[in-house]
């Protein structure tokens, strides 16, 4: 009971944010709607007893929308993300696209003979998940994923943090480290 | 050292008990700082003209809410109320529900199996909260504070992640008490350090406190401080201050054993510990300098983070062998 009612709650927050996305007049809350519609989704994960993946799909869409703000604001170009603006465009195209996906996913949800369950969930049901997925990869993914972090570390380390116009942490990029007077003397 | 009994968790009608723990201590943090502040003031070689506005001690935290809440609230021209509103006040609203896994003894509110991981994503609230409260005034220095926020969390929070991993790796569990009963012979402040050093460091940071405060930096009028008077302005301190006792109440089932400890019962001196770590966190505003945030992205990814992940092998290590 209380699970129907929390399940229906999250679908509509998740699916009304989502619409207000397009509907809301600036940029800062149309990121944010976004942001309440993962966060709604990784509520309703929760539901399924996936307490791993729900919390962290909340962490990640945070972050990520969080920094994505910045990035839409900022290439907004001149200040139209700093004043009410439109967020749709090629309407028409758009709402057709957007309907006939829709129709297409809610007719396989409605149409797809789901199985019925058998035996009962695993005890640990994000382990659980996790094989099913990967099976005998699991393995290597482990292994890669380490890997990959170390590579994004270290290669930010080796990086030239430099610039001609001085270090990369006090505002300069690129070129040489030492900075030169434009007639050659240096300084 | 008594034997530690397994977290149990109590009725969710504790929570509300919880927020009057959590709004005692982030009280007690703000009366700390204001008796460093008055004997700045008093005993400090400040000259005589700076000294206006005297602090009010131990009585700051009333003092302040008192004044503040006869106070008019501003606002200002196309400001953007909702998200302004809901980034003044979810700061307190994230340091609660960072409180709801956190033992106090063996009672806990909501014992999480994965524990660890709601903390860091309620830090990670607190991204969104500080720029919306910088974006919301529409004023060039409050938004200027809130991006000033972000580009100090994308600094401070793998660090932060790695350094709340690491005891989660040695207690092989997302448990916050699973996390507590595998410091039953040795606390994880011996055996990892640089962990809870890091883990503090990005409490204060988070906190927008001391160090990490440049979004709230008097060069920018105050930053995501500047528009908010009144009760947007106590919310926003309070939260401040609620976070960092949240921040500082997590370091003890993480590091410090969370309730062991002789005579005391166990809630006791997981209070006694929380007080501790929080009060080195107030007092620090007043040792260390200022960090600009562009200038801690270079030392944050390319030395803390390297190390924090050298402490993790070392834990690792030591865990397999155990």
């Amino acid at each position: 009971m209380f699970t129907s009612i929390a399940f229906w709650l999250l679908a509509v927050i998740a699916v009304v944010s989502g619409a207000a996305v397009f509907r809301v007049d600036s940029m800062a809350r149309a990121t944010y709607a976004l942001a309440v519609s993962f966060v709604a989704v990784g509520a309703i994960l929760l539901l399924f007893d996936l307490d791993y993946v729900g919390v962290i799909t909340i962490l990640m869409m945070m972050m990520e929308m969080a920094i994505m703000g910045v990035f839409m604001i900022m290439f907004m170009g001149m200040n139209p993300a700093l004043m009410p603006m439109d967020m749709v465009h090629s309407k028409k195209a758009s709402a057709a696209v957007s309907l006939s996906v829709f129709v297409m996913l809610s007719a396989l949800a409605l149409l797809i003979p789901w199985p019925s369950r058998r035996g009962s969930p695993d005890g640990d049901v994000t382990a659980a998940l996790g094989e099913a997925l990967m099976e005998s990869k699991m393995l290597v993914m482990l292994v890669i994923s380490s890997i990959l972090f170390a590579t994004i570390v270290a290669s930010l380390v080796l990086a030239n943090p430099g610039g001609r116009y001085g270090q990369a942490s006090d505002g300069a990029i690129g070129g040489k480290q030492r900075a030169r007077h434009p007639d050659g003397g240096g300084k | 050292m008594p034997m530690i009994e397994p977290v149990v968790q109590v009725s969710p009608l504790w929570v509300v008990a919880a927020a009057v723990l959590l709004g005692i201590l982030a009280m007690s943090g703000a009366a700390f700082n204001g008796v460093l502040a008055r004997r700045e003031q008093t005993g400090g070689p400040l000259p005589a003209t700076v000294r206006t506005g005297r602090s009010a001690g131990a009585l700051t935290p009333l003092v302040e809410t008192a004044r503040l809440l006869r106070q008019r609230r501003r606002s200002s021209i196309a400001a953007d109320a909702l998200l302004w509103r809901i980034g003044i006040g979810g700061l307190i609203v994230a340091a609660l529900l960072m409180v709801t896994v956190i033992p106090l003894g063996r009672w806990t509110v909501a014992d999480l199996n994965v524990g660890v991981v709601w903390f860091n994503a309620m830090d990670v609230m607190v991204w969104a909260l500080v720029w919306m409260a910088g974006w919301g005034a529409n004023s060039a220095h409050s938004l200027i504070g809130g991006y000033r926020f972000l580009a100090q969390a994308l600094s401070y929070e793998l660090p932060l992640m790695f350094a709340l991993i690491t005891p989660a790796v040695a207690a092989g569990s997302l448990r916050v008490g699973d996390v507590v009963a595998a410091q039953s012979s040795l606390w994880f402040i011996v055996t990892m350090p640089v962990a809870f050093l890091i883990f503090c460091a990005s409490v204060v940071a988070f906190s927008v406190w001391g160090p990490f405060s440049s979004a709230a930096g008097s060069d920018i009028a105050g930053g995501i401080l500047a528009e908010v008077s009144g009760v947007d302005r106590l919310l926003l301190l309070a939260g401040r201050y609620a976070l960092l006792a949240a921040g500082a109440a997590f370091a003890v089932p993480m590091f410090l054993g969370g309730g062991a400890g002789p005579v005391l019962p166990d809630w006791a001196w997981t209070l006694v510990k929380t007080l501790l770590v929080l009060g080195v966190l107030i007092a620090v505003r007043r040792r260390l300098p200022l960090i600009r945030p562009d200038r801690l992205a270079v030392p944050a990814w390319m030395i803390v983070l390297p190390v924090v992940l050298l402490q993790i092998l070392v834990v690792s290590l030591l865990s397999v062998r155990s």
